[in-house]
């Protein structure tokens, strides 16, 4: 990742979110600062992809607002935060032309884009893969494929929903491997999952979030070795919260 | 046309009747795959704005192209010849018996099916691709082209259904045609004419290789949809 004016910090500002009558994002208060991963904790319809989205600009917020550093999380006219999405899509064409679609929807110039999607390619073991139809991947190929995808357009944020949801121990461990790699390199991760032991291996700080509020913010060890609510306690022993 | 296909649909037609039927059988599809192709210039990105945006009367608007595939195509050859007529609207083009006139009744005939077909295919592309197309950038317009492709398979079928319609179709063209000799006579039109006329060999000629048409057009769709289905899974 090239050292330039950074998009951080991320703010989200009383966001709330409204649908069909129903509060889903409830008066959220966010900040993240570059550094290590972010996880959004939660059970299922908690609001963790909702979150993501309105972060990614993907929603647009009922009220209150999604504030970057500079630009709208643009640099130099390129969007500087990306998105892995809960359920990979892929384009009906080939596993290149994926990643080069990607590079010229994002802006990069013709003369980048084919190198970018090789060294893609071949960081993320799918050179071999490079000219099979992208939708005839196996669930897990195709989700290596949407981090390469989303890692070739040099993001400094880069949010991941449930990466490693329908995958296998194998697949999983490569997705995750690929995400230290990622944090390594200098990018801020945010990322959701209902996998504790996940949470557990990759977070720096845990984002709890119950009923689309944050119900408990803290760094890592102290969230799992001693969160501060009933709900987080319920949570973590497996006991289903509401 | 090489001799076998001649020999099957000549009917023992003379020279002059062969010439005369090639010469028919070339004018119908120049004047179809024309309208085709402006159909498909007109339809396919209005098809697909329609698909992704959202606006007061959508509904109505889907409902009313929806309808307008079924069109009646003497309707459509009525009112493109009150247009064109010497006192309509656009009488000073002098289009009227012109195979462009033909052109331009067929085009109207495919747009709505064209537009149809695209509408509900790049709509449902828009919501399976739609969050990661707007994640990489791209607005809703500029989204177009990318949907277009995505869809080619689903597409090409809807413009052989479209080039269907328009290859068998007498109403429209018979109309604003005229069905003049070694002009505007079509296969179709011809048809009508010497089966009226008695002329069975030639009717019969043409309706054959209108059969054909038809069987290649579904052979055609099939491949695209098993070739698509190898890409898309
Ligand atoms: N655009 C929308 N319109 C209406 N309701 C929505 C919308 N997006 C999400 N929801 C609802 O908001 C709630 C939270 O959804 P969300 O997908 O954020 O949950 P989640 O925490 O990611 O759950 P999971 O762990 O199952 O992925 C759900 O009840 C969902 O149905
Ligand atoms: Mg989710």
């Amino acid at each position: 990742m090239r050292a330039e004016a950074t998009i951080l910090p991320l703010e989200l500002d009383r966001l709330r979110f409204e649908a069909d009558g129903r509060r889903l994002i409830d008066d959220v208060d966010l900040v993240v600062a570059r550094g290590g991963p972010t996880v959004l904790l939660g059970p299922n319809g908690a609001g963790k992809s909702l979150l993501l989205r309105l972060a990614h600009g993907l929603v647009a917020p009922t009220s209150g607002e999604v504030r970057w550093a500079i630009g709208g999380g643009e640099t130099a006219g390129r969007k500087r935060h990306a998105m892995v999405f809960q359920k990979p899509v892929m384009l009906r064409r080939s596993v290149h032309d994926n990643l080069i679609h990607a590079l010229a929807a994002a802006g990069f110039c013709r003369s980048d884009r084919a190198a970018r999607a090789d060294e893609a390619l071949a960081r993320f073991g799918l050179r071999d893969h490079a000219g099979r139809a992208a939708r005839l991947l196996s669930g897990g190929e195709q989700q290596r494929l949407a981090v390469a995808r989303a890692w070739s357009l040099d993001p400094e944020v880069l949010f991941l929903d449930e990466p490693t949801a329908h995958l296998d121990p194998s697949a999983t461990r490569a997705i995750e491997t690929m995400i230290t790699t990622l944090r390594a390199e200098g990018r801020t991760l945010v990322m959701a999952t209902h996998d504790l032991a996940q949470a557990r291996r990759l977070a720096a700080r845990v984002v709890f979030v119950l009923g689309g509020r944050v119900v408990e913010d803290a760094p890592a060890e102290v969230f799992f070795d001693n969160p501060a609510t009933e709900a987080a306690r319920a949570f973590l022993a497996g006991e289903l919260v509401w | 046309m090489d001799e076998a296909v001649v020999s099957t649909f000549g009917f023992g037609l003379s020279d002059p009747a062969l010439a005369n039927l090639l010469q028919i059988v070339g004018l119908s599809l120049r004047v179809t795959l024309t309208a085709l192709a402006l159909a498909a210039v007109i339809g396919l990105p209005l098809g697909a704005l329609i698909g992704i945006s959202r606006f007061p009367g959508r509904k109505a608007v889907i409902i009313v192209v929806n309808a307008l595939m079924g069109l009646p195509p003497v309707v459509v050859g009525l009112v493109v010849y009150l247009t064109l007529s010497r006192s309509g609207p656009l009488g000073a083009l002098g289009l009227l018996f012109t195979p462009a006139a033909m052109v331009v009744a067929q085009t109207i005939l495919i747009v709505p099916i064209v537009v149809a077909l695209s509408r509900q295919t790049i709509e449902d592309l828009w919501g399976e691709l739609g969050e990661h197309l707007r994640s990489l950038g791209l607005t809703d317009v500029a989204a177009v082209p990318t949907l277009l492709w995505e869809g080619r398979f689903a597409l090409a079928t809807a413009l052989l259904a479209g080039f269907g319609r328009a290859s068998a179709e007498v109403g429209s063209v018979i109309i604003v045609g005229g069905n003049i000799a070694g002009f505007t006579r079509t296969m179709t039109t011809t048809i009508t004419l010497e089966t009226s006329k008695g002329d069975l060999p030639l009717a019969l000629a043409l309706g054959g290789i209108l059969i054909c048409l038809t069987i290649a057009l579904n052979a055609g769709a099939f491949a695209i949809s098993r070739v698509g289905a190898r890409h898309a899974g």
